[in-house]
């Protein structure tokens, strides 16, 4: 069965007196522990489509199943719940919390959404500092280390609650092409190593190529999906 | 819950400049409503202890009707000497008070054989007057601290009127209840200090002295001054000497007798009430300080920090812990400002108690201002303040944990 399932689904916005559509009846099926990226210019409904998913927001219409649920359902702390159970997000600007160390910022998951005891957070945020590389920088502030750290830190905050699905919503934009170029190789081997399910939205042609999946969006619509190996039009 | 102080703590210090204004803000206004509750507290309660300690005593028993009748001092509302004895065989029994004092009270003529003027005086016993008003030996500024038959403690207002002192010899002159006029020689053992209050302007005889003069052949009582032991309990006791009383009945099956405590017989009952009405206000002040200040800064907080909660709450962060984090952080902000309060507080009337000032109240010069901090003040206002910055910091928690984090993540 696919980790996500996704039938007719449309969204509205309101903009004023004006209805904008910003999804066009968008149906399709992502696998477990695959590496997927959602390609298109701004405005095709990237983001739009990775909220909805990400259970940030909900559809106008249709139909979405996230790891087995029906998120269209769900309330705010339902929707919550949900989020810090089974999904991590990595965001374009970080997004790492100012007042905790590279540390705690990893922690933070553990600590506040999944109170996991102390011995076995102490291990998870461990093996993840090491996986990204980051040990030696774990006591520094955000504002301490540069880009490409925090979004290594960044990438291991949304890892170490061992989610079913990463969401990255252009985790690149705000790097040089060589940290953005690592930070999809490491997200990559986190896939490898953790069986994650990794989504990324980018406009970044460098960094396309990447993806094992890539879905093309245009104005709301599916325009194309390509498989490594092989190329089948939306 | 020991991460979200954590957090809390670290957002504050991350606005040094913003909490420690806050801080100071509700630290400023604590030490305000501190030094005066423990100014006007203090100012209260010595006089209160000058009241009843030297004139009133702490509860009074009259004939039922004296008190409305009071400044007349009537002769035929004393009580006669069947329920003298019947109200001493109760009071005697009750193990609260500390000790009683029968008072002749009339108004009469005081003459230094060349001038006459008016006097108020009490017939009592010098005893247990001391020891009902302990604080009257101490207002005995000139002459013997103390009082025997045939002799006289006057106000040093007539004192200093009349030119007398001392060991002169002087005549009292009063009417009794019958209109018949009597006279007695009096030697000045003392002159008593002026003080504000009913009773504060009274000069004291030996009782046997003042039934002489008064022609009063079975023995008559104006009032019983009771002290009690425990003056924190005086209305607990008021009710049970009240209930007490109520059941001696006269002839007519009416009350023979009446109880006040001195709120009722003294006028400052009224300026120690306006105390207690301007201390409830300042404390009103200080809650909107306080409530306006920390809401204020956690508006703010919320406001620079919409990226922060999408964050969170993107995350998983559930909306309850949201809303734990900025309610303990406003609970952080009024728990520091109370702390810097209560010692700044504390300090400030250590100092003030230092410079020894002095003040006067009516005629009572040079009083002492003694300011105390009462713990359970300290206390009280603490917990006032604390309280009231969580809930001013419910509106600017329950706003941010309500956050869409969409919209909160799009936020510039």
């Amino acid at each position: 069965m696919s980790l996500i399932a996704a039938e007719k689904i449309l969204k509205d916005y309101q903009a004023g007196e004006i209805t904008v559509r910003a999804l066009k009846g968008l149906s399709f099926e992502i696998e477990a522990a695959s590496f997927v990226s959602f390609v298109g210019p701004s405005g095709s409904g990237k983001t739009t489509l990775l909220n909805l998913i990400g259970c940030l927001d909900k559809p106008t219409s249709g139909k979405l199943t996230v790891v087995d649920t029906d998120v269209l359902h769900l309330d705010r702390k339902q929707s919550a719940s949900f989020r810090g159970k089974n999904i991590g997000f990595i965001f374009q600007d970080f997004n790492l919390i100012p007042v905790l160390t590279v540390y705690e910022n990893i922690e933070y998951p553990l600590l506040m959404v999944q109170s996991v005891p102390s011995d076995e957070r102490k291990k998870r945020v461990t093996t993840l500092l090491e996986a990204v590389g980051m040990t030696d920088q774990k006591d520094k502030y955000p504002d301490q280390i540069s880009g490409g750290q925090k979004q290594r830190v960044a990438v291991a905050r949304a890892l170490v609650t061992n989610p079913k699905l990463v969401l990255a919503d252009e985790p690149t934009a705000n790097l040089d092409h060589k940290t953005a170029y690592m930070v999809i190789e490491l997200m990559k081997k986190m896939r490898d190593e953790f069986k994650t399910t990794f989504i990324f939205s980018t406009h970044d042609q460098r960094i396309v190529g990447e993806a094992e999946t890539i879905f093309t969006l245009e104005d709301g619509e599916l325009k194309g999906k390509e498989v490594k190996g092989g190329k089948v039009n939306g | 819950m020991g991460n979200l102080f954590k957090i809390a703590m670290r957002n504050l210090l991350r606005y040094k400049r913003r909490t420690l204004l806050t801080a100071s803000l509700i630290t400023i206004g604590v030490v305000f409503v501190l030094v005066f509750i423990s100014v006007s507290g203090s100012f209260k309660n010595m006089m209160i202890g000058q009241i009843t300690d030297s004139m009133i005593g702490h509860l009074q028993v009259h004939r039922k009707g004296y008190l409305a009748s009071i400044e007349n001092l009537p002769l035929n509302m004393n009580l006669k000497a069947g329920a003298i004895a019947r109200l001493e065989e109760k009071l005697n029994k009750l193990p609260e008070i500390e000790a009683y004092s029968q008072r002749v009270k009339f108004g009469g003529m005081f003459s230094n054989f060349v001038e006459t003027t008016n006097i108020r005086l009490n017939g009592v016993y010098p005893d247990r007057e001391f020891k009902t008003v302990p604080l009257l030996l101490s207002r005995i500024i000139e002459g013997k601290k103390g009082l025997e038959r045939g002799e006289i403690l006057i106000p040093d207002i007539l004192s200093k009127g009349m030119g007398v002192k001392p060991g002169d010899t002087v005549v009292v002159v009063a009417t009794n209840k019958d209109g018949s006029v009597n006279g007695k020689q009096f030697k000045i053992a003392g002159v008593v200090e002026s003080a504000t209050g009913p009773g504060g302007r009274d000069g004291y005889i030996h009782i046997e002295d003042a039934m002489d003069i008064l022609r009063i052949e079975e023995k008559e009582v104006s009032e019983f001054a009771m002290r009690i032991k425990d003056f924190n309990h005086m209305h607990r006791f008021y009710e049970k000497l009240y209930s007490l009383l109520s059941n001696e009945l006269n002839k007519m099956g009416k009350p023979i007798f009446e109880v006040h405590t001195w709120e009722k017989l003294s006028p400052f009952y009224n300026i120690a009430k306006m105390i207690d009405v301007m201390t409830f206000f300042i404390k009103l002040m200080l809650i909107a300080i306080v409530l306006i200040s920390i809401m204020n800064v956690m508006i703010m907080a919320i406001y620079e920090r919409v990226r922060e909660i999408g964050t969170i709450a993107a995350i998983g962060t559930p909306p309850g812990k949201i809303r734990s984090m900025f309610l303990i952080e406003g609970l952080c902000l009024g728990v520091a400002g109370t702390l810097a309060g209560d010692i700044a507080g504390m300090v400030f009337v250590f100092a003030l108690n230092m410079a020894k000032i002095t003040f006067d109240f009516g005629r009572q010069k040079g009083l002492m201002l003694s300011a105390e901090i009462n713990t359970v003040d300290v206390l009280t206002i603490s917990l006032i303040v604390i309280i009231v910055s969580v809930i001013a910091s419910l509106q600017p928690a329950f706003k941010a944990s309500r956050m869409e984090p969409i919209k909160a993540l799009r936020h510039v």
